[in-house]
Order: structure tokens, then C-alpha cells, then sequence
């Protein structure tokens, strides 16, 4: 079938240069677009400011694995954000619709735009799923969630999968929400932990004054932590806690994190400079505390990028000249020749970027 | 730098004022440069939804006029479809080369972050290499503005547009050389990246200029496969009637953009510059020989979108990164500057502006001398 499709398309690019023969399919349907993209298909508030989006994505879409994370493309103001949101629906297969939830944060520009802007029909720019944070293949060892806030999103992913695939396991969920206005999910996670045998535990902070995390609680709530694999995800805070505990315990291999914002120290505020992207001629102003690509973005330029928080190495750029600052660390680093990952770098100083 | 720091800034500032042919002090100048700064910095802030929604619109309409107007050429043996199919098609062509295509590889649109519509990956519906032409096009012409012998577009090395180029016999048929430039202007803008005169010189390699050709060749292989091969033999026995309407809806586009282009730099009253000029030109004398080096075309704005607002070729010069839908905005408050200053704001209907330009080609066909009336008419 593609094989026979080859030369039509071939020819369909003779004709349609210089532009693609998608952009004229564009036309018949956005879908039909240039690149990964899918269609809004279904909204569903999960709170007062929580929304999930069902999406069907393009022929393109590779499928995601439970657990893992999809970058999305959206326009606000007419400019183009990307951020990553983990896939929080049972399915998201080549041919199925997948589903993200996105939890609006204070001043968050994306995440604010798509709880109250974001429409039916609408098509949203996409990258196939990535991420690690997923469970093993076959037969699944006894397991520990540890989400907290929107950190539940992957982990739902996985409990819903786990019930629609019908794979038995034993699991505790450690959950942590403010009250239960935002206590993502919660009906459907008691029904499946009734109908599965799963141990749901509910930490309501705010409301009913239940504590974060901390290692007696973890020995109180689920004492046999240490034989279980464990997947944490939440706020800095509690993906620190958690990392503390595992390490001291010699059982580190055994954690697994997602990160869903990018660990930034409060760096002792460094001065910033001058950035030069020397390939594109465009000069910015790089403030100490904002990373280079948020600085090459607002100067208009598009660097390839995955994670946006420093663990993807999908941003790396080589340093012409001048010094940055990694903002994950407070280190003051740089080299011409250098790679930088300038997504959690800062200019410090005058820096040129080969960008 | 230290050098020019001793000498008594009153005589700099004399100096600059005489350089450019306006009643300013430098003073005023900085404060005509301050201000449309401010202009530009309002625009620039405010753009948003509704501009992005122009471009993709206007990208819309662009390719369903395209695909319109190849489609009915198919049907091109009724001469109604040949028509209609070649104005549209023609008509596609201007809006793709000019509203669309020159304004997204000034990077007018990289604010939105779009790959699909950015200064660094489009490529435009004509023989012209996109990026050879950024350069040449967004910084020789942009930064140095009608500068004899710095901007290359002046006359674009054939022909004489400026009584400060130095005449040589050739000219005297420069009224043909023109028309023929007019007629084959995709291919002149291609080529006029190449710069024949300096590989003469010897300032350019062979090398470098062969390695120019043959980018451009390769651009102009899949140009020429698509509007004169491919397009006439799908429409198998109609192989005529698609061919010539593809000829013409380039040849359209050709004169078209020709005479848009001439007219923004080249009508009466816009000044031209010697290197000396811009010797330690600031910012706001930049502004400054950028508007009295440009013209704009008053019109409607059916004009303003066919011409890709280069109809604002003076807001564009001030501005060439501000979104061509915005340049109407701009050019109220640019005129309201220029009155405030009394600086001339040359802005003329087509017919007026095309004509001096004519005549200008004619009149600088010959020797300098006093501009001749009746040549005006030939």
C-alpha cells in the first residue's frame, strides 16, 4: 500500500514545491497538515482548574506507553508554547485518542490558556511521546505510587491501564491534594481500587491538616515500601523528600520520578548580558534568572528543544563565546565549544550561541 | 572612536546635518528617531491573535486561489477558464511572492513560532533561492538603502537609476534593458545575487559564484518541472492552453512586483546617498535615510495586499520586521511625525509614482544634464 503511494507522492512534491503537498491537504483538513497534530476532540473538568483534552491524533502519532509524556504545541496570543503533559487516559496507541490533564498553575501561561480557551475542534502541534516513567513490561512486581497535585496525571495513565488490560498487581497509592475539590480523579480512582483490590490513601493537606510526605509516614501508611517499585511525581518538594528517603535506604534503583516542572535552584541572582545567536544575526537581552531558550524564543527564533527542564539534552547548543549559568545548579560554567543545554541555562555575562 | 571624541561635538553635529538633505539638528533627529522608535514599540507589543489569523488566512486564500486557478486552466480550452484560471493563478503567484513570501523571510512573522511560517524555513513560488536572497535582500538592501555603490539594488547593477552613478555608453539602452528586466524579473533577481561585477573584479571567487549557481539551478529545475512540464502534461490533450497560462500567470507576477519594487525606491523626490553619508550613522539617522530613500504608493487595500504592502514601502523601510498588516497603522503616525518635523512623506497614486520612475529611466539613459520634459513623453 505505501510502496504503491510512493511515486504519486513524489510526484505530489514536484508539484506542490516549494511547499509541501500537506500544506494544500491542510486545506481539506487541518489534520491533514504538515507534521504531528491532533484535533481536540472532547473537554472534561476534572476541577476548578483542571481540564482534561481528549485528542485523536494524525496518521503520524506513534502511540504513547502509560506513563509517558507528550510535548503539545499550542498557540496563545497568536505565538506558539510547547509543553509537556503526561498521558493520562488507559489508551494511547497509534490509532486510538489519547487523553492529557492539565492543571492550571499560577501564572502559567499554557496551562491557564487551555483550562479556560482551549475548544472542542481545535488542532494542537505535537511530538511523540517520550519518557521513561513507565511500568515494566510482563508480569508487574508489587508497586508504590507517590503523586501528588497534578503529579497524579502519569500514574493515572497507568492504574487505568493496568484495569483495562485486566493486569493484576498489588498496589498502594499514596496520593496528595490540598482538599477534595482538587483531589484529581478521585471517584474513579476509589471505583478502581474497590473493583481491583488496589490500597487508595488520600492525603487531604489543607483541608483535613493530613501531613506531606515524610519516611514515618511512608513506614505507617505502607510498610512494606522497601519491596515494592516505586513511582513518585509532584513538586519539587516532594520529588526531593522522596529521593532523600530511597537513597537512605540503599534502594534508589527501586524509585522512579517524574519530574513536571524543572528543579530550579534560587540561584543568588547573577547578572545576565548580551546573547548572540550568531547563526540568525539576532541580538536579545539575556536576564541571569531567564533561560537562553526563552530568550532565542521571545528573539523569535524556534531551537529544537524537548523537555524544557534539563533532562532531555534535546536543546543542546554549542557556546561561541562568554558563559552561562545552569540555573538547576548555580554553576558558572562555559567554554567556546561548550554544549549547553539552554533550557535551564542563563546568560551570565555576554554569551554568543551558535544558534 | 577616541580619534572623533576630541573634536567639538557641534562640528559633528554640523557635519551630520549636512549630509542629509533635511533642516534638522541632530538633536531633532534624535528626537524624529526616539519617536518612531515609540511607534515602532507600540506595534510590536500589541500583536497577537488577530495578526496571526491574518497571515494564515491570507496563506489560505493564497493556495485555494492557487489550486482554483491551476484548475480551471486544465479546462483552459474554453477561453472564459483560460482567463479566469490565469488571473487567479497569477494573482496567487503575487500574493505568494509578495504579501506572504517576502514578508515571512524578512522574519515580519517569527514572533509566532510557527516552523511553517518562519523567516528560516520559507521558501517562495519563484526561481529565487529563498536564503541567498535573505542576505542579500534583508541586509545589503535594508542596512545600507539606496547607498551608491553599497546597495546593490540601485539599478541592481544594469541599469542607472541614480544621476551619482557614473555613465557609461551601455546606458543609453537602458529603456529596453528595463523593459526586459520587467519581463524576466524572477530570473534578474535571482541572478543579481550571483554579483557578475564583483567576480569581474576579482572581489568574488569563481568559485563562490559557480557554487551560487548551482543552488540557484537546482531551485529553478523544480520551478520549471512544476509550471512548464509537470502542471501541462497532466492535463494530457489541454497541454497548451496550461502551459501558456502558466507563462503568462508568471509573467504577471513578473511585471507586476517589478513595478511595485521600482516604485519604492526610484519615483521622484526619493533621495540616494553616498558611502560618506553613512560614515557613524546612528540609529536615528538610519531612521531617517530610510525615509527619505523610500516612496510609498497610495491606494486601496486591494493595493496594499497585492503590493504586500510594499505600497508602505516607507513604514517597511522604517520597520522591516513589523507584520505587513500592521504597516497602514504605522504609516498614520510615521505622517504625523514626518508633518511635525517638516520632513517630506512621498506617498502618490501608482500611475504617478510608475511614471517618474520612467521617466528616470529614460533621463538617465543619457549624460547627467537637466531633466528634459519631452524625453518625459517618449
Amino acid at each position: 500500500m505505501i510502496s504503491a503511494l510512493r511515486p504519486l507522492t513524489r510526484i505530489g512534491h514536484w508539484l506542490a514545491t516549494p511547499v509541501l503537498p500537506e500544506s494544500y491537504l491542510e486545506l481539506i483538513n487541518p489534520l491533514l497538515g504538515a507534521g504531528l497534530r491532533g484535533r481536540i476532540e472532547r473537554l472534561v473538568r476534572e476541577s476548578d482548574r483542571a481540564v482534561s483534552l481528549e485528542i485523536r491524533p494524525n496518521h503520524q502519532w506513534q502511540g504513547a506507553r502509560p506513563g509517558q509524556y507528550v510535548r503539545l504545541g499550542i498557540d496563545v496570543d497568536g505565538v506558539r508554547h510547547w509543553r509537556c503533559y503526561s498521558v493520562s487516559s488507559a489508551k494511547a496507541g497509534r490509532n486510538d485518542t489519547f487523553t492529557v490533564t492539565v492543571n492550571a498553575i499560577d501564572g502559567g501561561q499554557v496551562s491557564t490558556w487551555l483550562n479556560w480557551h482551549a475548544q472542542v475542534g481545535m488542532v494542537v502541534m505535537l511530538d511523540q511521546a517520550a519518557g521513561d516513567f513507565v511500568l515494566p513490561q510482563g508480569e508487574l512486581p508489587k508497586l508504590l505510587f507517590v503523586t501528588a497535585g497534578s503529579g497524579i496525571t502519569p500514574v493515572m495513565g497507568m492504574l487505568r491501564s493496568m484495569a483495562a488490560n485486566g493486569q493484576a498487581a498489588d498496589v498502594v497509592h499514596l496520593h496528595y491534594s490540598p482538599d477534595d475539590a482538587h483531589n484529581l480523579f478521585a471517584e474513579e480512582r476509589r471505583g478502581l481500587s474497590l473493583a481491583h483490590g488496589w490500597k487508595t490513601l488520600n492525603q487531604l493537606t489543607r483541608s483535613r491538616g493530613d501531613q506531606h510526605f515524610s519516611s514515618a509516614q511512608l513506614d505507617a501508611l505502607c510498610p512494606d515500601w522497601a519491596e515494592r517499585l516505586a513511582y513518585a511525581c509532584g513538586p519539587t518538594a516532594l520529588m526531593d523528600a522522596t529521593a532523600a528517603h530511597w537513597q537512605q535506604a540503599g534502594l534508589a534503583e527501586q524509585l522512579k520520578q517524574e519530574n513536571f516542572r524543572p528543579a530550579l535552584k534560587a540561584v543568588a541572582a547573577g547578572a545576565g548580558g548580551e546573547v548572540r545567536f550568531w547563526n540568525s544575526e539576532r541580538v536579545a537581552e539575556g536576564a541571569g534568572d531567564k533561560p537562553l531558550l526563552e530568550v532565542a524564543e521571545q528573539a523569535g527564533l524556534m531551537p529544537k528543544h524537548g523537555c524544557r527542564m534539563g533532562i532531555c539534552q534535546g536543546c543542546l547548543v554549542t557556546l561561541k563565546e562568554g558563559q552561562v549559568r545552569d540555573l538547576t545548579s548555580g554553576e558558572v560554567f562555559g567554554e567556546s565549544g561548550d554544549m549547553v543545554r539552554i533550557c535551564v541555562c542563563a546568560a551570565a555575562g555576554n554569551v554568543t550561541l551558535e544558534l | 572612536m577616541t580619534a572623533a571624541m576630541k573634536i567639538d561635538s557641534s562640528l559633528i553635529e554640523k557635519a551630520r546635518a549636512r549630509r542629509l538633505p533635511v533642516d534638522l539638528t541632530d538633536a531633532q533627529v534624535q528626537q524624529f528617531g526616539a519617536e518612531i522608535e515609540a511607534v515602532r514599540k507600540k506595534i510590536m507589543d500589541s500583536l497577537g491573535e488577530n495578526d496571526a489569523r491574518y497571515i494564515r488566512r491570507m496563506i489560505k486564500v493564497q493556495r485555494a486561489l492557487e489550486v482554483g486557478g491551476r484548475g480551471l486552466l486544465f479546462a483552459g480550452i474554453l477561453p472564459p477558464a483560460w482567463l479566469a484560471g490565469t488571473a487567479m493563478l497569477g494573482a496567487a503567484k503575487i500574493l505568494e511572492n509578495m504579501e506572504i513570501g517576502h514578508n515571512v523571510i524578512h522574519g515580519q512573522w517569527d514572533w509566532m513560532r510557527d516552523p511553517q511560517i518562519h523567516s528560516s524555513t520559507w521558501e517562495w513560488d519563484n526561481v529565487c533561492p529563498s536564503d541567498q536572497w535573505q542576505h542579500s535582500h534583508n541586509y545589503m538592501h535594508h542596512k545600507w538603502t539606496n547607498v551608491v555603490g553599497m546597495d546593490r539594488d540601485v539599478g541592481y547593477g544594469i541599469l542607472r537609476m541614480s544621476e551619482k552613478q557614473p555613465w557609461h555608453p551601455a546606458h543609453l539602452a537602458q529603456p529596453v534593458t528595463n523593459a526586459m528586466l520587467a519581463t524576466f524579473f524572477q530570473w534578474g533577481v535571482a541572478l543579481h545575487d550571483v554579483e557578475f561585477e564583483r567576480v569581474r573584479t576579482g572581489e568574488k571567487s569563481v568559485k563562490e559564484a559557480w557554487g551560487q549557481l548551482k543552488h540557484i539551478g537546482k531551485k529553478v529545475r523544480k520551478q520549471v518541472v512544476k509550471d512548464y512540464v509537470l502542471f501541462p502534461l497532466l492535463a494530457g490533450p489541454f497541454f497548451l492552453p496550461v502551459l501558456t497560462g502558466n507563462i503568462t500567470a508568471n509573467l504577471i507576477r513578473n511585471l507586476w512586483a517589478y513595478m511595485i519594487i521600482f516604485c519604492g525606491h526610484f519615483p521622484d523626490g526619493v533621495e540616494d546617498f553616498l558611502p560618506e553619508d553613512v560614515e557613524n550613522e546612528d540609529k536615528a539617522h538610519w531612521y531617517l535615510r530610510q525615509l527619505l530613500g523610500s516612496a510609498n504608493i497610495s491606494g486601496g487595500k486591494l493595493l496594499h495586499i497585492m503590493s504586500g504592502n510594499l505600497s508602505h514601502q516607507m513604514e517597511h523601510h522604517l520597520f522591516p520586521d513589523m507584520p505587513s498588516n500592521r504597516y497602514a497603522e504605522a504609516s498614520a503616525e510615521v505622517q504625523a511625525i514626518c508633518k511635525k518635523y517638516g520632513l517630506p512623506y512621498n506617498s502618490k497614486p501608482l500611475h504617478r509614482q510608475f511614471g517618474s520612475v520612467l521617466r528616470k529611466v529614460m533621463r538617465l539613459s543619457l549624460p547627467n544634464g537637466k531633466p528634459k520634459a519631452e524625453l518625459a513623453t517618449a
